[in-house]
C-alpha cells in the first residue's frame, strides 16, 4: 500500500465511494460474462434448462459438455489443429524475431539501414487481401497449415520491439565478448537472451495468441473444413449456432421460449478457447507492467 | 556499441590499404561483410518473407489495372487502365462501404478514444499497488480474445437467446434484439470494441502519467490548486503529446475498422449499416471472383491511408510534436 503524499488532500467520501462503484462495475463488466459461460459449460442440461438459459447461479454441476467435446469428433480435432499451428508458429516466429532483431540491433553494420527501413515500411501500407490472397495460392499454401503461419510469421512491430530492447543492453557488455573472440550466434545465445526473458516472454506470448487466435486466415485459406481451427469452429457452432451433436430438437422451458440445445456444449467450446489465454497470460502479464513494452514504445 | 563504430576491428584497418579509398571513418565493404555476414545471415530469413508476403503482394497490386483471370496470370491478363476503378466509384454498394467505415470511425473517435484516457487516470488514482495491478490485469485481459469470442460473448449476454433476452422475457417483456439491430448496430461494435481493448489502451496513457514530475503536483497543491486544477493543468499537458500520437495513428487507419469484428455481425445486421471496405472487398471478390476489382478497391483503401498518415504527421510537426516519424 502505497500512502498519500503530504500535500495530497484528503480524499472526500463522495469520490471514493464513486471511484470504488466505477471500478467495480468495470472489473464486473469484464468478469461477469467470462463467469456465466463458464458457470454454463459446467451444468447439467437440467439446470440449464432450469435457469431458462445461462446459468447465474451455481446449481447441478456437471463435466458432460466436455467429455463430449474431447470425445473426438470437430472440436478434438480443432483443438488439436490450433494447438499445433500455435506451437510451431509460436516457435518460428520467435526465433526469426529474435534473429532479425540483432541482426538489425547495430547501427553501422552492411544493409543496416535499408533492411530496418523494409520492415518499418510496413507499418505505412498493407498489400491488401486480394494480392495476399493470390500470393499465398499461387504457393500452393491453399489448405495447407503453413499459409496459417508463414504469412504472419514476422510481425514488423514485435521485430522492432525486440530490436529496442537489444540496443538497449550496455554496448560494453557485447563488445567485451567480441574481443574475447565470441561470434555474433555466441553471443545472441550466451549473453543476449538470457538478458532477454522478459521481452521474449511477452513478444512468445503476442505471437501465440496471434496464432491461436488466427481467424481470418483460415477464413480465406483454409478451404477443408476437416483442417479448420478452434476459431472456424467457434463461429460456426457458437456464433452461428449450427448443432455440434445432430437429430437434437430445441428443449421448451417453463416461460414458453425455445432454448437452443446442447447451450452447455456450446459454452464449453468458448471455455476451450479461452483457456490457454487465461493460463499464460498471468505469467506474462507482470512484464507488462515492467515496462517492456512502454520502454519501446515510446523510443 | 559506439566504442565499436568508431574504432574498427584490426583486419579492416589493413585490408583497406591498397584498395580504392575508403569513405572517412568506414571500413570497406569487404572488411564490413566479414565483420558483419553473422548479422546479415540472421536477418535474411526475415527478410525472405517479408518480402514474400509483403512486397511481392504489394506489386501484385498491379492486377488493379487489369482484367485478372487466374488462368493467364499477371503476365496473360489484358491491361483495362483506370476501368477498375472508374467501376469502383460509380459503385453505389462501395459508397455505402465507404460510408459506413467513414462514419465508424467517427463515431469512434468521439465515444471510443477519450475512454482510455479517462481510465487510465482513474486507475493511476488508485492508491493500493495492489489493487491497481489486480484491475490492470483484469482490464487488459479481453485485448487477447479472438473476436470471434468477442462477438459469441456479447451474442450470449446481449444476443436473442442470451441473457439480456432471457432476463427480460422473465420478467415478462419483449426482448430487445440488440445484435441484430441496424440502428444499434455503430453503438454494439463500438462497445465491444470498448470491452476488448480500450483497458489495454491505458498502458501508453499510463506510461505517460508515470512520467509527469511529480513534484509539479505537489508546487501545485501548495499553491492552492484544486484536484480538479491539477488535473486540467498538468495531467492533461502531460498526456499531450500521447494523446496527439495515437489521435495520428487513428487518423491514419481511419479506413481500417476492424476486419474480422465486422466479418462476422454483417449477415445478422445486414450490409447496409454493417458493410465496410474491408468486409465489401471480399465479399465483391472472393465470393465473385471479380480479382481486379477488389483488388482496386483494396489499393484505393491503401492509398487513402497512406495519403492520411502521412497529411496527420505533417500536422503533428506543426504542432511541435513528433509524430510517428521525424521529419527528415
Amino acid at each position: 500500500m502505497t500512502t498519500r503524499p503530504v500535500w495530497q488532500e484528503r480524499p472526500t467520501v463522495f469520490g471514493l465511494t464513486l471511484k470504488t462503484v466505477v471500478l467495480t462495475l468495470i472489473v464486473l463488466a469484464m468478469v461477469y460474462p467470462l463467469y456465466v459461460v463458464v458457470l454454463t459449460s459446467l451444468s447439467t442440461a437440467r439446470a440449464v434448462t432450469e435457469a431458462g438459459g445461462l446459468v447465474t447461479l451455481p446449481g447441478e454441476l456437471s463435466l458432460d459438455a466436455y467429455r463430449e467435446l474431447f470425445g473426438g469428433g470437430v472440436v478434438t480435432r480443432a483443438v488439436l489443429v490450433s494447438t499445433g499451428v500455435t506451437v510451431v508458429g509460436t516457435a518460428l516466429s520467435l526465433a526469426l524475431t529474435i534473429l532479425a532483431a540483432y541482426g538489425l540491433s547495430r547501427p553501422g553494420s552492411v544493409l543496416h539501414r535499408p533492411l530496418l527501413f523494409l520492415f518499418l515500411l510496413t507499418f505505412l501500407f498493407t498489400p491488401g487481401m486480394i494480392p495476399s490472397y493470390l500470393i499465398v495460392r499461387e504457393l500452393g499454401l491453399i489448405d495447407s497449415y503453413w499459409s496459417l503461419i508463414l504469412p504472419t510469421a514476422v510481425s514488423a512491430f514485435n521485430l522492432v520491439v525486440m530490436r529496442a530492447f537489444f540496443m538497449n543492453i550496455p554496448g560494453e557488455v557485447l563488445d567485451s565478448a567480441r574481443i574475447d573472440g565470441a561470434s555474433d550466434f555466441r553471443i545472441l545465445w550466451r549473453i543476449v537472451l538470457p538478458m532477454s526473458k522478459g521481452v521474449t516472454a511477452v513478444i512468445g506470448l503476442f505471437y501465440a495468441v496471434g496464432y491461436w487466435n488466427a481467424f481470418f486466415n483460415a477464413v480465406l485459406y483454409i478451404n477443408d473444413n476437416t483442417k479448420w481451427p478452434l476459431q472456424l469452429i467457434l463461429r460456426q457452432y457458437v456464433q452461428q449456432g449450427m448443432n455440434l451433436v445432430p437429430n437434437q430438437r430445441a428443449v421448451d422451458t417453463a416461460a414458453g421460449y425455445a432454448l437452443p440445445p446442447n447451450l452447455a456444449i456450446k459454452m464449453a467450446i468458448i471455455v476451450v478457447a479461452l483457456v490457454p489465454v487465461l493460463l499464460i497470460y498471468p505469467f506474462v502479464q507482470r512484464h507488462f507492467t515492467k515496462g517492456v513494452i512502454i520502454g519501446a514504445v515510446k523510443g | 556499441m559506439a566504442v565499436l563504430r568508431k574504432s574498427p576491428p584490426a583486419d579492416a584497418l589493413t585490408s583497406s590499404a591498397g584498395t580504392r579509398p575508403p569513405k572517412p571513418g568506414r571500413p570497406p565493404l569487404r572488411a564490413r561483410l566479414r565483420r558483419d555476414w553473422q548479422l546479415l545471415a540472421m536477418t535474411i530469413p526475415a527478410v525472405g518473407l517479408l518480402v514474400v508476403f509483403h512486397y511481392v503482394p504489394t506489386l501484385g497490386n498491379v492486377i488493379a489495372f487489369q482484367d485478372y483471370s487466374p488462368y493467364d496470370g499477371i503476365t496473360g491478363s489484358p491491361w483495362v487502365g483506370l476501368y477498375n476503378f472508374q467501376w469502383l466509384l460509380s459503385d453505389p454498394e462501395f459508397w455505402t462501404a465507404l460510408r459506413n467505415t467513414v462514419t465508424i470511425t467517427a463515431f469512434q473517435l468521439v465515444f471510443y478514444f477519450p475512454i482510455p484516457i479517462a481510465l487510465a487516470v482513474l486507475l493511476d488514482s488508485v492508491m493500493s499497488r495492489r489493487l491497481r495491478l489486480f484491475i490492470q490485469g483484469v482490464v487488459y485481459m479481453p485485448h487477447f480474445f479472438s473476436w470471434v469470442l468477442v462477438v459469441a460473448l456479447f451474442q450470449q449476454i446481449l444476443g436473442g437467446a442470451g441473457l439480456l433476452a432471457q432476463t427480460l422475457r422473465q420478467a415478462g417483456h419483449e426482448p430487445w434484439h440488440v445484435m441484430t439491430d441496424p440502428d444499434a448496430f455503430i453503438v454494439l461494435v463500438t462497445a465491444q470494441s470498448v470491452w476488448k481493448d480500450a483497458g489495454w489502451g491505458t498502458i501508453i496513457f499510463l506510461a505517460a502519467l508515470a512520467a509527469i514530475n511529480t513534484s509539479l503536483y505537489e508546487a501545485a497543491a501548495v499553491d492552492g490548486a484544486s484536484r480538479w486544477r491539477r488535473l486540467w493543468h498538468i495531467t492533461l499537458p502531460g498526456l499531450r503529446p500521447v494523446i496527439l500520437l495515437l489521435l495520428i495513428l487513428r487518423l491514419g487507419d481511419a479506413l481500417n475498422v476492424g476486419f474480422e469484428q465486422f466479418f462476422l455481425q454483417r449477415d445478422a445486421v445486414g450490409a447496409e449499416a454493417a458493410e465496410v471496405l474491408d468486409t465489401f472487398v471480399y465479399w465483391r471478390t472472393l465470393m465473385t471472383g471479380a480479382w481486379s476489382y477488389g483488388a482496386a478497391a483494396g489499393l484505393f483503401k491503401g492509398l487513402v491511408g497512406l495519403i492520411l498518415i502521412v497529411v496527420a504527421n505533417k500536422v503533428a510537426h506543426r504542432f511541435g510534436e513528433q509524430g510517428i516519424y521525424k521529419r527528415s
